[in-house]
């Protein structure tokens, strides 16, 4: 039997969090294949094509997909799970969506937000915000799990050649129906592809502060993250939330600028690699978490940190 | 309109939980239970509608021990009209809890399911979409606005890229996000009408259902624990820090 990913993509580009499920699905069975549903969507069976081990891309290019409406979705991914043992999508806001769905109607219990495989039926995933960790074991025959992608690497995208299987599957459930997108434009990286993120947290005060943080993202080419707090006081828009219910984040830099460091936020970064805090309160708990803490005050510090880096 | 919303009761999401020394699950002994904020908002959201002339009943139903009650008291504080308590002693999985919310909603036939996306404690992200699935209804996750028209909610979600809006005929599952709304406090006088509102039990055994745990959990574990940082006392040190230490600009 084999694996499948349901690949996560906008129907031009592959996003990156596929290739870190990729990984998982590699962990847990040797052939991989990688499901691209959309609407003309042949560049991403080409770009799935390419990631090393996949042994095949299976291509269904149709309308009903196009916004990836769960409804739709997961009907096709419930008949084409016949033929696989495993099927494993990213734990995005997409795979959060659709997947429950999916192992509903196979009647499976799905294991969410899997941060490492121990064996083909036992997996660690975070609890309580991260606070805890459990060790689970499925009887399920069929493996329904999302991905926790910052937890593995991700494959190469480069060196692969698997087949492209085009395929036809119309599935419109006809009860649900896409009305409208607002996806922020932005030249920079994604939060959760980025190696370097800064976030600003309720210290930034207002929106236009966050333009402080530009400077430096624009050096070191970094995403620009935030705290619930901000999100909430309207200071910058939802799809910048780093936490336990925002993005979860893992970057090899994490500069958190003006954040106290609430558990929802920091069970979204603590896996950075390292943890820089910028704070003018000492007894904030983003210090027990950081690598370097500097105690000041933003407005001074910021500045000064693009200048001299 | 009848809206239906089911709710869980919780560790409160204040509380820093810990594992059992024996590793054997997660150390519940004496810590404070409240219901799940992101129920709370499905709450507020149905009282809203009712309140602005969109719902007739409100009822609030939970799968869980008879302590669960005092969650579903809460709703009816809130502005439930009444509450149905499926009793289960065992701990189920958000598959088996789906499973006896489609026996409820199939009794009840409401026109809107409000619930939270998640509970804070297992973090499954699940039962929502489970029970739009058995029922073949459509959903609308991650909600931060919902309007009602038609016979359809319009509903703008929160994606990992910004917003998206979607319609979905009625019956529909609608689960809520952090900003769909700023849940009330209930008040004293509501606090003791809900008292006298009605609370019907019910045992899971009766709905003959295959409920039976999938999953079983090995161990609970605390993560790796990070090292404890330094403090640097300028710019120019943490510049330092990062390029020759941490190494991870240049």
């Amino acid at each position: 039997m084999t694996a499948l990913v349901i690949s996560e993509h906008n129907n031009d580009e592959l996003k990156p969090v596929t290739l870190n499920t990729v990984t998982a699905a590699k962990q847990l069975d040797e052939d991989v294949h990688v499901l691209v549903a959309g609407k003309d969507c042949a560049s991403v069976a080409e770009a799935s094509s390419k990631i090393e081990g996949v042994t095949k891309v299976l291509l269904i290019d149709s309308e009903e997909y196009e916004h990836f409406l769960a409804e739709n979705i997961a009907t096709l991914v419930a008949k084409i799970a016949a033929e696989y043992n495993f099927i494993l999508a990213p734990t995005t806001t997409s795979g959060k969506n659709f997947m429950p769905r999916v192992a509903a109607l196979l009647d499976v219990s799905q294991i969410s937000d899997i941060c490492a495989v121990e064996s083909p039926d036992t997996f660690q995933r975070p609890i309580y915000a991260g606070n805890c960790i459990a060790t689970v074991k499925t009887t399920d025959e069929k493996k329904v799990i999302t991905v926790r992608t910052t937890a593995f690497d991700a494959t190469s995208a480069e060196t692969g050649s698997a087949d492209i299987v085009t395929m036809e599957e119309v599935h419109d459930s006809g009860i649900s129906e896409f009305i409208k997108e607002e996806i922020a434009q932005s030249d920079r990286p994604e939060l959760t592809a980025a190696d370097v993120i800064i976030s600003g947290g309720r210290g930034m005060q207002n929106g236009e502060n966050f333009s402080l943080l530009e400077g430096i993202a624009d050096k070191l080419g970094a995403a620009i993250g935030a705290s619930r707090a901000a999100v909430d006081s309207g200071f910058v828009p939802n799809d910048y939330q780093v936490g336990q219910t925002g993005k979860i984040v893992a970057p090899n830099l994490y500069i958190a600028v003006g954040i106290s460091g609430a558990i929802q936020h920091l069970a979204g970064m603590k896996d950075s690699k390292v943890i820089v805090a910028i704070n003018k309160d000492e007894d904030a708990p983003i210090f027990q978490v950081a690598d370097y803490g500097l105690v000041g005050d933003l407005f001074d510090v910021v500045p000064e940190l693009e200048g001299k880096i | 309109m009848k809206i239906l919303i089911p709710i869980k009761r919780v560790v409160d999401y204040n509380v820093k939980v810990r594992p059992m020394s024996d590793e054997s699950g997660v150390d519940l002994n004496n810590v404070k239970m409240a219901i799940n904020p992101f129920c709370e908002i499905a709450v507020e959201e149905a009282v809203r509608l009712k309140e602005a002339g969109a719902a007739e009943e409100i009822i609030s139903v939970t799968i869980g021990t008879s302590a669960s009650q005092e969650q579903l008291r809460t709703s009816l504080a809130l502005g439930a009209d009444r509450a149905i308590l499926v009793e289960s002693d065992t701990e189920l999985e958000p598959l088996g809890i789906a499973k006896l919310l489609k026996a409820v909603v199939e009794k009840e036939s409401p026109d809107l399911i409000i619930m939270g996306k998640q509970a804070i404690d297992g973090d499954n992200n699940q039962t929502g979409q489970k029970l739009a699935a058995l029922l073949g209804y459509p959903q609308a996750t991650f909600a931060s606005d919902l309007s009602i028209a038609d016979g359809k909610a319009v509903v703008t979600r929160e994606v990992d890229g910004g917003l998206q809006t979607v319609s979905v005929n009625l019956p529909a599952i609608v689960t809520t996000d952090l900003r769909l709304n700023e849940p009330r406090y209930a008040s004293l006088p509501n606090i003791m009408k809900a008292k006298s509102k009605p609370l019907d039990v019910m045992p899971a055994s009766d709905f003959g259902l295959d409920i039976a745990p999938r999953i079983s959990t090995l161990k609970v574990s605390l993560p790796p624990e990070r090292e404890a940082g330094v403090i640097v006392e300028s710019v120019d040190e943490l510049i330092d820090k990062l390029k020759n230490e941490a190494k991870v600009i240049s």
